[in-house]
């Protein structure tokens, strides 16, 4: 069995007609920082939500941690699994979203506890002390009674991965994280995703930040129009890149 | 050499620009005045003539306003107002959820419900409901096809007027609140069901914890308007003497003939109970709207006095600029 934590071979997925991931082939192993590059419409957002079946696998072998995202094998048969354990799977994967998806009518430490308390079966005062910890650990200790919307983007953003954080998860995925913040809040946002990266989280990240994926990812794959078109060490693929389509796509964002 | 002032040089400066800061005279709308003072004459003539037309009797007024009859009218009512709202809210929730269900089987049914029970005029339904003995004399629930029958029953001595009012009330009142908490949901942002959903959380979670308590933003002040509407149309069910306050009220002037004043005691009840129906109706529109500044926050009081109608000052909101660190 293999080592990975997420493993891709050949996925496919279609919107209608349109063909928006032709076959990706990626792996990701434990512990590593795997950030996806490429312009927009090249399929890397689909390709990281269908990490956690938000968007469904039509063909290919998806694996996370072993196990076949949304169906079980039995012989030469893919069974869809069924609502508990689709949601059971994805306990295990946090996800941080570009827009942040913060829950409005909950105050901070409420968007913590929620889900370790209505799922993880987590008493309610161990979620809170627990909530109190990651908040502290993003440096917002101190607002841990506001809601949402008496926060900064940037602010919201850490809410949102102390949030994912809460359930303990094996894999990180995170949305383009930083797209939506004022350029002065991105910077906080990063020292966060660093310190994540430097405890040992495995994560997946979709971002355009350049400078993040040189240091702090172990792998830059660069994609473009559903297929990955070069991956590798970071240092390697944006400094010196070997197809043409990276080099054009660098020029434009550096 | 530098040229610098002294400070009395300074102070004097200072007095000059105040004093050249020009005075502000407010536009004058004569309009306005105009319009107020015609509008406020036009209303005291009609209350002038109301109050010396003898034929308003408000002698009758008094004598029925506090009468057993009305308040017994009045308790009925009430409760038919609320069984209604109720049925309607509960069932009207399930057709909404059974509309946006992937199923297309679940969803035909829920907008052929709709269809009928909107399509149809209420007091058409509410007769339909009052004489369903015409249709089936007897009740049975059984298995279909079979001579399996769990229950049976007379249909007069289940769908008396009080329930067969009820039954047409709050089926009718199900067809609209399924728009309105279908309206909710759908104004909840989807990214919200995904962020539940990556947490782990299942759908039927994700709609009691996360989109419902959202979607009541939008779903509270239109269900208002049809809990208002509802204590109202309660009076139509007098056409199969359902024993609310307007069947009373009717049997009343059927017997002393004093159509105007018993209306008159009818209205002011009517606008009585509206007028209550607001107060838990803001204390709800606040209470759902935690986490969003502005609308809901102030009180209507606060409102009146001061017009400081701004959105709670909250500490660092929509600033996006501030840095914490």
């Amino acid at each position: 069995m293999s080592t990975a934590m997420v493993r891709a071979e050949g996925v496919r997925k279609q919107f209608g007609g349109l063909e928006v991931l032709k076959g990706i082939d990626l792996s990701v192993e434990r512990g590593q920082v795997c950030c996806l590059l490429g312009p927009s419409g090249s399929g890397k957002s689909t390709f990281l939500r269908c990490i956690n079946h938000l968007e469904k696998v039509d063909g290919g072998r998806l694996t996370v941690d072993g196990d076949l995202v949304g169906y079980r094998q039995q012989g030469s048969r893919l069974y869809e699994l069924r609502e508990r354990e689709v949601a059971a799977r994805r306990r295990d994967i946090g996800m941080v979203f570009q827009r942040f998806n913060l829950f409005p009518h909950m105050t901070a430490v409420e968007n913590v506890t929620e889900a370790p308390v209505r799922v993880g079966g987590v008493s309610r005062s161990e979620a809170l002390e627990q909530a109190h910890a990651l908040l502290a650990r993003v440096g917002l200790g101190d607002r841990s009674g506001h809601y949402p919307a008496q926060l900064s983007g940037g602010q919201q953003q850490r809410v949102a991965i102390a949030r994912a954080l809460a359930m303990r998860p094996k894999l990180m995925l995170f949305d383009e994280p930083t797209s939506a913040l004022d350029p002065e809040l991105v910077g906080e946002v990063l020292d966060v995703m660093r310190q994540l990266a430097a405890d040992g989280m495995t994560m997946v990240v979709v971002t355009h930040e350049i400078g993040f994926a040189r240091e702090a990812g172990d792998t830059a794959v660069f994609m473009d129009e559903g297929v990955v078109v070069e991956a590798g060490d970071p240092r390697r693929v944006l400094a010196d890149p070997e197809q043409e389509r990276t080099r054009a796509f660098l020029s434009k964002v550096l | 050499m530098p040229v610098t002032k002294t400070p009395a040089a300074l102070r004097s400066d200072e007095e000059r620009h105040v004093q050249e800061q020009p005075e502000i005279v407010p536009v004058r709308n004569h309009g306005r005045w105009l319009g107020a003072t015609a509008s406020v004459l036009a209303l005291a003539g009609l209350v002038g003539s109301l109050a010396k037309n003898d034929n308003l009797r408000w002698d009758v007024v008094g004598d029925h306003l506090f009468a057993d009859l009305v308040f017994d009218g009045l308790a009925t009512t009430l409760w038919l107002t609320a069984a209604a709202m109720l049925l309607g809210l509960g069932l009207g929730t399930l057709v909404a959820v059974m509309r946006l269900s992937p199923s297309p089987v679940l969803c035909g049914l829920a907008n052929l419900f709709v269809w009928v029970f909107r399509g149809t005029p209420l007091l058409v339904q509410i007769i339909f409901w009052g004489y369903a003995a015409a249709l089936y004399s007897q009740v049975k629930i059984g298995i279909p096809f079979t001579d399996v029958t769990f229950f049976q029953a007379d249909t007069n001595s289940l769908l008396t007027p009080a329930v067969a009012a009820l039954l047409a009330l709050g089926l009718n009142e199900a067809a609209y609140a399924s728009e309105i908490v279908r309206a909710g949901i759908q104004s909840v942002d989807p990214g919200q069901a995904e962020a539940a959903h990556s947490l782990g959380m299942r759908p039927a979670l994700t709609m009691r914890r996360i989109v419902l308590p959202q979607a009541m933003r939008v779903i509270i002040p239109p269900m208002g308007n049809e809990t208002i509407n509802m204590l109202k149309m309660t009076a139509l069910v007098s056409v199969i003497s359902a024993h609310d306050l307007m069947s009373n009220i009717q049997a009343v002037y059927a017997q002393n003939y004093q159509v105007i004043p018993m209306l008159v005691v009818a209205s002011l009840w009517y606008l009585a109970l509206v007028t209550l129906l607001g107060i838990p109706q803001a204390w709800l529109e606040r209470r759902y709207g935690r986490g969003t500044t502005g609308a809901g926050h102030t009180s209507p009081l606060r409102r009146l006095l001061g017009g400081a109608a701004g959105p709670r000052s909250a500490p660092g909101a929509k600033n996006d600029k501030e840095r914490s660190r």
